[in-house]
């Protein structure tokens, strides 16, 4: 495909599982060398026997291992590497580790950390955001953290409203009110989560929307200052706050407020001067329909996204590829305008998790594990094969099924064939789940919202025995 | 005296202990946070009572149906 040289000499992969093994693979295409790092619970996992090299970080616990920045830095000068690819999750939106690399010399593959920082404060980010005319939805973002002051201004926001930790994040010190009187309760919990979690109980209150849509605009940009938005993908199918399914485009929206989202994310990536590859997420206040004027900005994702292959699908471009030829330098060679999006694409996230006990994770031993073989239009990605144990130390991801068709229908359709006849077993998994939301009529037809499987848990969520047998 | 030993609902990590023997709790009160998958799950007491003995520490991993605490029925 492409004839220039390969970006780097070498990488060393701080990641484990589906992502490690995803990025290896473009290394490989790209004629990059890898090394894989790993935990002794991973080890002889997929991951390191894929990379040219691997390397023992730690013990199983993440903060041992897969957090350990002085053990990473270590195995990669020790072999030579001259770049780290972070992957999502565990150090890639980490400050001090982008920092660290600098230090040692070693290209980190993501935005400075600066920039990492600017946009892991919710504060900072509402306000760089509202700088370049991003659109906010009504709230309060100031240091201001008196109760009766807070309680005043959640008055003049509305109810109901969200308290957030300006350094939060996974839901964590996130606390909705829906009026005046559970205030100061909430108030409280949030600061005691906030400050437990992250050290730090500032908080901010935001309006929140009671049945919203989730929508996310990937950004590619490079360090000559090109920023190029790769279309958005709506990820509105969630349970707790995690994504479950995702796809682009989103289904039923306006050419008018997918063009104004597209370059509210461009202005904001231009504004902090973002380098390699992003995702700007939005809330969109749907009780009136997708409207251009009903869209806020939520936060900026400032690595690769697990959901990112939905954009490869229908782009055709490797975003891995161009986050290691951005990061040794290159220009991005292409514009928006040249890249033609075709079909539609769906991913969805299959878990180790009981659905039918409050997604209890459910760690054990894969007796079985079948997801077929990759065909043309659909992609699986796993980091995990049939009898290896997943532990309880890691994320709940097992694979990722990635559909692309010519119509949303025709990819919702090959996507609920796979899910049928897929075999998971030794451990409870959320395939049925994901097999009854492609089923839905309410999916099929497009546009619900973040509140789709609860609304829809007697029929999503009952428990495998008792559902009607699949044909 | 009854004394009552609070199990595991799966097989996780101990992420945190919030009692000490010899402390008094009422019904619902958290024990133990679990972790699993990065997901914290809280095991709270089924009964009021006395913490008798805390059978984990912090950093255990535990299996499904594991005693965590045992505690003496307040009566």
């Amino acid at each position: 495909m492409t004839s220039s040289p390969p970006p780097f000499a070498k990488v060393l992969i701080a990641n484990r599982g589906e992502i490690a093994c995803r990025i290896i693979r473009t290394c490989r295409r790209l004629g990059v060398r890898t090394v894989a790092v790993f935990s002794d619970a991973d080890e002889g996992s997929l991951h390191t026997l894929m990379a040219d090299d691997a390397v023992l970080i730690g013990g199983a616990r993440a903060a041992e291992s897969y957090l350990n920045i002085a053990a990473i830095i270590d195995a990669a000068r020790k072999t030579g590497c001259e770049a780290i690819h972070p992957g999502y999750g565990f150090l890639s939106e980490n400050a001090n580790f982008a920092e660290a690399c600098d230090a040692a010399g070693i290209c980190f593959i993501g935005p400075s950390a600066a920039t990492i920082r600017s946009m892991s404060y919710k504060g900072a980010a509402r306000q760089i955001a509202e700088s370049c005319g991003v659109p906010l939805l009504p709230g309060y973002d100031g240091d201001e953290q008196d109760e009766a002051f807070l309680a005043t201004e959640a008055e003049r926001i509305g109810w109901p409203i969200i308290i957030k930790a300006v350094a939060g994040g996974g839901g964590k010190g996130m606390r909705r009110v829906d009026a005046p009187a559970q205030f100061p309760r909430n108030l409280a919990a949030a600061r005691r989560e906030a400050q437990s979690a992250f050290g730090n109980d500032q908080v901010l209150l935001e309006k929140f929307l009671v049945e919203p849509r989730h929508i996310e605009v990937q950004i590619l940009a490079d360090s000559h200052g090109k920023v190029v938005s790769l279309f958005e993908r709506d990820c509105s199918i969630q349970r707790k706050h995690q994504k479950v399914i995702e796809e682009s485009p989103a289904p039923g929206m306006p050419e008018d407020m997918r063009a104004e989202m597209i370059s509210a994310a461009v202005r904001l990536a231009s504004q902090v001067g973002y380098e390699g590859v992003g995702t700007v997420e939005f809330v969109a206040d749907v009780s009136a329909g997708l409207r251009v004027d009903r869209f806020y900005f939520l936060e900026m994702n400032t690595r690769l996204q697990v959901e990112h292959p939905v954009t490869e699908m229908i782009t055709g471009l490797d975003l891995v590829e161009w986050q290691l030829r951005v990061a040794a330098g290159e220009a991005i060679p292409f514009d928006r305008e040249g890249i033609t999006r075709t079909g539609h694409a769906l991913e969805v996230r299959l878990c180790a998790e009981d659905p039918s006990k409050m997604f209890l994770p459910s760690p054990g031993e894969l007796t079985r594990f079948d997801l077929g073989s990759e065909v043309c239009g659909l992609r699986i990605e796993t980091g995990l094969r049939q009898g290896d144990k997943v532990t309880p130390y890691y994320d709940s991801l097992l694979a990722k099924l990635v559909v692309h068709a010519a119509s949303r229908d025709e990819a919702i359709r090959t996507l609920g064939d796979r899910l049928q006849i897929i075999q998971v077993e030794g451990l409870k998994s959320n395939r049925l789940l994901l097999q009854r939301i492609c089923d839905h009529p309410d999916f099929t037809a497009g546009g619900v919202s973040t509140t789709f499987i609860e609304r829809n848990a007697e029929v999503l969520l009952a428990p495998e025995a008792s559902a009607p047998a699949a044909t | 005296m009854s004394l009552k030993l609070i199990h595991s609902p799966i097989k996780a990590l101990v992420w945190k202990v919030e009692v000490e023997a010899g402390q008094p709790i009422e019904e619902y009160d958290p024990l133990i946070i679990l972790e699993s998958m990065k997901t914290e799950i809280p095991v709270d007491s089924s009964l009021s009572g006395i913490v008798r003995e805390v059978l984990v520490k912090e950093g255990d991993s535990v299996e499904e149906n594991q005693p965590l605490v045992s505690i003496e029925a307040a009566l």
